[in-house]
């Protein structure tokens, strides 16, 4: 059933408000204004009035244009035919190939999986980049956001690894990227041979604000589908920060009491129920979560990376063009390590990090002034080879071959009693 | 006027419905309502009343709710069903049990479905206890049926009051939880009523359970086999503590060991608004875990309840109400119970978002002014307490608290502290050291440490002492570390630098724990007195070194010994090696390690 209504009777923000009786929470509806024709959706019923978020923004929208209400919430199409596509946040194809209204559509935003349909994800995925796959290995069906300070490479880290990925599907969301970014990333997925199984759905910065909100939902209800039917699919969102920034606006358009920063009460709940669509089906496929959270002001306890944190499982930092070691972490790398990979990286990992903060600490102490002893030179230089052998993003080794090279590196500093190893693993694993 | 209170909705806000009732119809605070969704019934509590506008919070998606919709209220708070048949079951937020909602859900969670918490069909075999004739109270036994390993004795239903007086009682037989097992006349001068007991009876979750003789100081230890925890923070049976920690910390490996190897009978796990992948974790390894105590799987002890953070917000502040119940109504039967919720803040914050919503004047942080009081509320319902049978049963809880941007001083935290026994503070500097697990020991506390000092010092007779010895040097190593950052070790003197490798050695042998080997995961109490004395002989022994080089050298020898030690399985082969070569030094005849 479809309603028309020409009377709209507040405009604050992009929220706009319209008498109208029969409406469900959460519908669809269309608003025909001198600048276009722009989707909206329902976000509040309060007695006879109607408010709905306009996605085109509010700018130029008439108390005399009309409103369509489409009687179902937001939907997006899918099928295979979406394999190789690039949408705009609204869900409309940008890339001048045939429209999909032939294929089914569902809802977006549907409801959460059951937990007990849920199994322990075992999947180690290989990346080659050591500080990655050594001490923090990603584990398919993980939720994993980048955290990094604005001009840091993370957009190329995100693209690296989503080429490298053995994932079925790779689905892309771009939330206020900048064009030349979902360039760069449209041209590396073509060169690496990727793009075909790619789904790009992309809001760019000048795109209207609102629309940015819909890009996460799209990108994982297609996730989901695809998911179900047993294929396993790795999203890229960037930047969830813009997203979390659009839900801000939203809110203080309603006005709603703000918690932090102006940011809503909810954003830990709005924010979990996009990531926590990660997930290993039992008997299907799995979902991977991959996302950059921009942090302003590189400060970690900002809301939004603060509450991201608090619902991903792990996160990498992103400082100076390195992964971070210290607060970098992947929370389910303890379900490969050992098991699906070789049995000494668990040590390996541990030693190297205890050891390597050793060597910070010592290069702090020298900072200040302090005589260099015998054993702050073996830290030292312990740290200088960490840093060339690891941490430099340019370093392109696979996982074996970077435990080797992890005991290399300790036989060359340190004596088999001071890195605290499992005597059977040094008897194993020391290089004579 | 008769007939069930029934509304119209004016209003849908997220999950808050504003609906109108006729005037003059009654309304109870915290009643459940459904409002109908078409033909879909989502359930909800009346939060507020304003003259006829209800305010109801939605456990479940308002999305395609009408101005105009009916609801219908149930004249019923909201209740957790209890009797025999939860141990082992994965519930959410308001006690449907998620797994036979697979049957017809297929992987998601479809709105409106409300199960039964317990199995209606399964037989129990009943054995009387109580003679007709005889005078009962609430919480009175009746009889018993066993449940797994555990005898769980049925009870006079909790919500009576005053004095009944046993009709009948049913003879020994098999008989389903909705079964008549006894009838009950009421004693005195009212009219006489008469009700039916069945195995399971209902209880109004925010409601606490006060069905018992008296409550008691909590002096008994609770065995957690978690080092740091055990030895210098320990908590007790009946007793609250508090993990907060920033995010990554390792709250929740610490939880879940917790969950695994604590001596208690029942453990009750809330997963209230936190990932859902833990709780997989949780689902898929209990069952094949064994407890060492029953022989059992980890299962059969445990309850989970399941509101993670995808699901309704609304629900996410039941589940806690809802596993306290639970573990209230165990203690009930005389047993041990553990409650860990993780993370009370998402209760918090759902608190917040429903106060948010109605508009409600908000006090720090957007918190609602109520904050604190609710919470007390929550970790008073925990105690050990004596029972009319004169048993004694105890609710333990552990809440974590996950503080926004790891600030201690952020009001759920500062709020839970003010309650709690004990307060095991994670922080960030120790987890990214990946000194595991993270709880700091230069802040955190546990008043039961001195609470329960004649039972602690049944482990040695000066226990209480050394811990806080032990302690003491741990504060002195820091210190001493803290210099060494600004005058280097050279500005240091011998003294200082040997009670600074001291506490590095306690750190890394004692308070560090490997939650992911075999045997250093947990420690048998008989393995934390004998691996403790050993290590407060290492601490009393009066080293002479000659330079600091070569205190360096011998105190990592020793270091590294201990650290075998501690891989080591107890009093095995290796065990009484790496102990016996510790001994020697400490004895005067090893080696100098130069």
């Amino acid at each position: 059933m479809i309603i028309e209504h020409s009377r709209i009777v507040r405009v604050q923000g992009d929220i706009i408000a319209v008498p109208a009786t029969g409406i469900n929470y959460g519908e669809l509806a269309t608003v025909k204004s001198r600048s276009g024709v722009s989707m909206a959706q329902v976000i509040r019923l309060r007695g006879g009035e109607v408010y709905l978020q306009v996605f085109a923004g509010s700018r130029g929208v008439s108390t005399g244009d009309t409103v369509r209400f489409l009687g179902h919430p937001m939907q997006v199409a899918f099928g295979d035919a979406l394999l190789g596509r690039i949408f705009n946040g609204s869900g409309e194809p940008i890339d001048k190939g045939p429209h999909l209204k032939s294929l089914p559509r569902m809802d977006i935003g549907g409801p959460s999986v059951n937990p007990v349909m849920r199994v322990i994800p075992r999947g180690f995925i290989e990346t080659r980049v050591p500080m990655v796959d050594v001490f923090n290995p990603l584990v398919e069906s993980q939720k994993l956001p980048i955290f990094a300070a604005a001009g840091e490479p993370y957009n190329e880290l995100l693209a690296r690894i989503g080429m490298r990925a053995n994932a079925d599907v790779v689905i892309l969301g771009g939330i206020g990227l900048k064009y030349d970014e979902y360039l760069k990333f449209r041209i590396a997925f073509e060169e690496a041979g990727v793009l075909s199984r790619t789904i790009m759905f992309v809001h760019t910065a000048s795109d209207p604000v609102v629309e940015r909100l819909l890009v996460p939902d799209m990108a994982l209800s297609v996730a989901e589908q695809f998911g179900v039917q047993g294929r396993r699919v790795l999203v890229l969102l960037t930047d969830m920060t813009a997203f979390a920034d659009a839900m801000k606006e939203i809110a203080i358009s309603m006005d709603q009491v703000p918690s932090n920063l102006g940011y809503p009460g909810s954003l830990y709940s709005d924010l979990a129920s996009r990531y926590e669509k990660a997930v290993d089906f039992e008997g299907a496929g799995s979902i991977t979560i991959l996302a950059v959270t921009s942090m302003p002001g590189d400060d970690v306890t900002h809301p939004v990376p603060d509450n991201t944190g608090y619902i991903t499982e792990g996160q990498f930092y992103l400082r100076k063009g390195v992964i971070e070691p210290f607060g970098s972490l992947s929370r389910l790398k303890q379900l490969v390590i050992g098991k699906v990979t070789r049995d000494d990286h668990g040590y390996i990992m541990n030693s190297m990090i205890r050891l390597f903060a050793r060597s910070r600490e010592v290069e702090q102490k020298l900072a200040m002034g302090f005589d260099k002893t015998a054993d702050d030179e073996r830290y030292l230089k312990y740290g200088r080879l960490f840093y060339d052998r690891f941490m430099d993003l340019r370093v392109d080794l696979g996982l074996n071959d970077a435990l080797d090279l992890g005991w290399k590196t300790l036989a060359e500093c340190f004596r088999p009693d001071e890195v605290e190893i499992k005597q059977e693993f040094i008897d194993k694993f020391w290089p004579a | 006027m008769n007939g069930p209170t029934r509304g119209s909705v004016v209003a849908v806000n997220g999950p808050l419905v504003t609906c109108e009732v006729d005037e003059g119809r009654e309304v109870l605070q915290n009643e459940v309502a459904f409002v109908m969704c078409g033909d879909v019934p989502l359930k909800s509590e009346v939060i507020r009343i304003r003259g006829r506008q209800i305010d109801l919070q939605v456990f479940e998606s308002t999305a395609g709710l009408k101005v105009g919709d009916t609801a219908e209220f149930s004249g019923e708070l909201l209740s957790a069903t209890l009797g025999p048949g939860m141990m082992g079951m994965i519930y959410d937020g308001l006690q449907n049990p998620l797994n036979e909602l697979i049957n017809d859900q297929g992987f998601f969670l479809r709105r409106g479905q409300y199960l039964p918490a317990l199995n209606a069909e399964k037989l129990w075999d009943f054995e009387p206890i109580a003679k007709a004739g005889t005078q009962v109270r609430a919480g009175h036994y009746l009889g018993r049926v066993m449940e797994g390993i555990f005898p769980h004795p049925i009870m006079v239903p909790l919500r009576l009051l005053d004095t009944w007086e046993v009709v009948e009682i049913k003879p020994e037989g098999q008989y389903t939880v909705d079964d008549t097992i006894a009838v009950l006349r009421s004693v005195g001068s009212q009219a006489q009523q008469e009700i039916a007991v069945t195995l399971k009876q209902e209880w109004p979750v925010k409601m606490p359970m006060r069905r018992y003789e008296e409550r008691l100081l909590p002096d008994t230890q609770l065995l957690t086999q978690c080092r740091l925890i055990d030895i210098f923070f320990p908590m007790a049976e009946g007793g609250t503590a508090c993990i907060p920690g920033p995010f990554g910390a390792g709250k929740t490996v610490l939880q879940q060991i917790i969950s695994r190897y604590a001596e208690t009978d029942i453990v009750i796990i809330v997963a209230c608004g936190e990932r859902a992948g833990e709780v997989v974790e949780t689902i898929r390894e209990f069952p094949e875990l064994e407890d060492p105590k029953t022989g059992k799987s980890l299962m059969d002890r445990t309850v989970i309840i399941c509101n993670t953070s995808s699901m309704p917000v609304a629900a996410r502040e039941a589940s806690i109400y809802t596993g306290v119940t639970l573990g209230e109504y165990y203690r009930q039967l005389g047993l041990k119970v553990l409650v860990l919720a993780d993370s009370t803040s998402r209760w918090a914050q759902a608190l917040r978002e429903s106060s948010a919503r109605m508009e409600e004047i908000p006090g720090e942080e957007a918190f609602p002014a109520y904050l604190e009081s609710r919470i007390a509320a929550v970790y008073e319902r925990a105690g050990k307490v004596r029972l009319y049978n004169e048993e004694t049963g105890s609710l333990t809880m552990i809440g974590t608290v996950s503080p926004a941007g790891g600030n201690f001083e952020e009001p759920v935290t500062q709020n839970t502290l003010k309650v709690v026994g004990a307060f095991h503070g994670l922080s960030r500097t120790r987890s990214d050291q990946r000194r595991y697990p993270a709880i700091d020991p230069l802040m955190s506390w546990s008043l039961y440490l001195s609470q329960m000092t004649e039972s602690l010092n049944t482990r040695h007779e000066k226990w209480v002492e050394l811990v806080q010895e032990a302690h003491d040097i741990i504060f002195k190593g820091s210190e001493i570390h803290q210099m060494m950052l600004v005058v280097g070790e050279e500005g240091i003197g011998l003294d200082d630098l040997v009670v600074y490798l001291k506490s590095e050695i306690i750190d890394a042998v004692c308070l560090q724990q490997d939650s992911f080997d075999n045997v250093d995961q947990a420690t048998s109490r008989e393995r934390q007195i004998s691996d403790f004395m050993l290590l407060m002989d290492m601490l009393h022994h009066p080293f002479q070194f000659d330079s600091k080089e070569q205190a360096k050298g011998q105190m990592v020898h020793i270091q590294n010994l201990f650290f075998q030690l501690k891989y080591s399985p107890f009093r095995e082969e290796a065990y009484n090696r790496y102990r016996s070569e510790i001994e020697a030094i400490l004895e005067g005849k090893g080696a100098s390690h130069s």
